[in-house]
């Protein structure tokens, strides 16, 4: 199953870079995917449970943005967002389009991470001491 | 708890995709165009690639194949019969091939340099949807459909043939039984993939085979 191994590829990425926030822990995981990558958000979103389960993850979000594809045509000098992808036709003009300038992304945005509070409080209660020193 | 965003911007297949491009950046150098064959299970590929394969050699053209499939070396052996060398990647149930499994088995390949050799093809394991979104590095991601799978393939699968450089219409010599709509296929194709190029093939008759190799020579010289 395709949306499997793609979860499984944003578990691990995800925990490369949660790496660099020891303590904390990961919540939110945003994406960005193009209406032409050619995956069925029902089917990540049910693939991330399975993928992340008993990891790290577990239990953390999965926010899917969907992008259309936005079609550029040479004719009209511009690019356009087309609906649906069975066609990548100019909405304009009708001509068939010179290429795509979005609609195949699969992409991690961000991470939203929860971490402890850091230790500054008792850097703030050490000031007032050495103030009243 | 204090909550923080980091903002990663990063593919989720980067790793694929980096190594995908080192492996392109080997066939460049090496001088060996490379070829990715991807369509559903059945459609040919094998039958295409192993008249590929035969035709290339009497031309005395150096070409090669790695094959993916999830079980079995059946494939494997049924194109080392055009003489080329050929080497089995069996995916053990993981449905398309990636830059790794690609990496791993050139390695080691005693028959096979890069450099001796003018083409790579790899047969992906068939399956229409996850090959698309994995980069092994090809220049040319070829995408195959018979007569037999319906003139409405390109549209239930627009990732595929939006992300191919050239589309292989084959089994053309069933297309009158099957009552192929030649016109609807095409206009099909090109909906998704404005102006890509289509062959249409028999490795039965051999239909269209003086197209596809004259293609093949012509990417290759512009290589
Ligand atoms: N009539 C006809 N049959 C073909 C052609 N190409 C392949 N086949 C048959 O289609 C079946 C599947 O072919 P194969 O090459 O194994 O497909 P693959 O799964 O895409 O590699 C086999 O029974 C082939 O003999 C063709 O051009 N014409
Ligand atoms: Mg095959
Ligand atoms: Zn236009």
């Amino acid at each position: 199953m395709h949306e499997l191994s793609i979860a499984a590829s944003i578990v691990e990425a995800v925990t490369e870079s949660a790496a660099a926030y020891p303590g904390a822990r990961v919540t939110k995981v945003r994406l960005r995917v193009g209406a032409l990558a050619s995956i069925v958000e029902d089917a990540l979103q049910f693939c991330w449970d399975l993928a992340s389960e008993g990891t790290p993850l577990a239990g953390a979000a999965l926010v899917i943005k969907m992008l259309p594809v936005i079609v550029h045509c040479d004719a009209c000098g511009a690019d356009f967002e087309i609906e649906g992808v069975q066609t990548l036709r100019c909405p304009r003009c009708g001509q068939l389009a010179a290429g795509i300038s979005q609609g195949r992304e699969l992409e991690i945005e961000s991470i939203e991470l929860e971490e402890p509070e850091i230790a500054e409080p008792k850097m703030h209660q050490a000031k007032p001491v050495e103030e009243q020193a | 708890m204090t909550t923080r965003i980091v903002e990663l911007r990063r593919g989720i297949l980067k790793k694929n995709d980096e190594l995908a491009a080192g492996l392109r950046l080997r066939f460049t150098s090496a001088g060996v165009l490379v070829l990715n064959l991807v369509s559903s299970p059945g459609t040919g590929k094998t039958a295409f690639l192993e008249l590929t394969l035969r035709r290339l050699r009497e031309r005395l053209a150096k070409a090669a194949a790695l094959v993916g499939d999830l079980e079995t070396d059946n494939d494997a052996r049924r194109l080392a019969a055009s003489g080329a060398p050929v080497r089995q990647i069996n995916t053990h149930g993981i449905c398309h091939l990636d830059a790794e499994m690609v990496t791993r088995h050139l390695e080691g390949w005693e028959e096979v340099s890069l450099a001796d050799l003018d083409y790579l093809f790899i047969e992906n394991v068939g399956n229409l949807v996850c090959p698309s979104s994995y980069d092994l590095g090809e220049r040319i991601r070829v995408a195959l459909l018979s007569v037999t799978e319906g003139e409405d393939k390109p549209l239930k699968y627009p990732g595929l043939f939006n992300s191919s450089d050239a589309a292989v219409i084959t089994k053309i010599d069933l297309a009158a039984p099957c009552g192929f709509n030649r016109e609807l296929a095409l206009r099909n194709i090109n909906e998704i993939c404005p102006g890509i190029r289509i062959f249409e093939t028999s490795a039965k008759t051999g239909a269209g085979m003086d197209e596809w190799l004259a293609y093949l020579a012509e990417v290759a010289r512009s290589s």
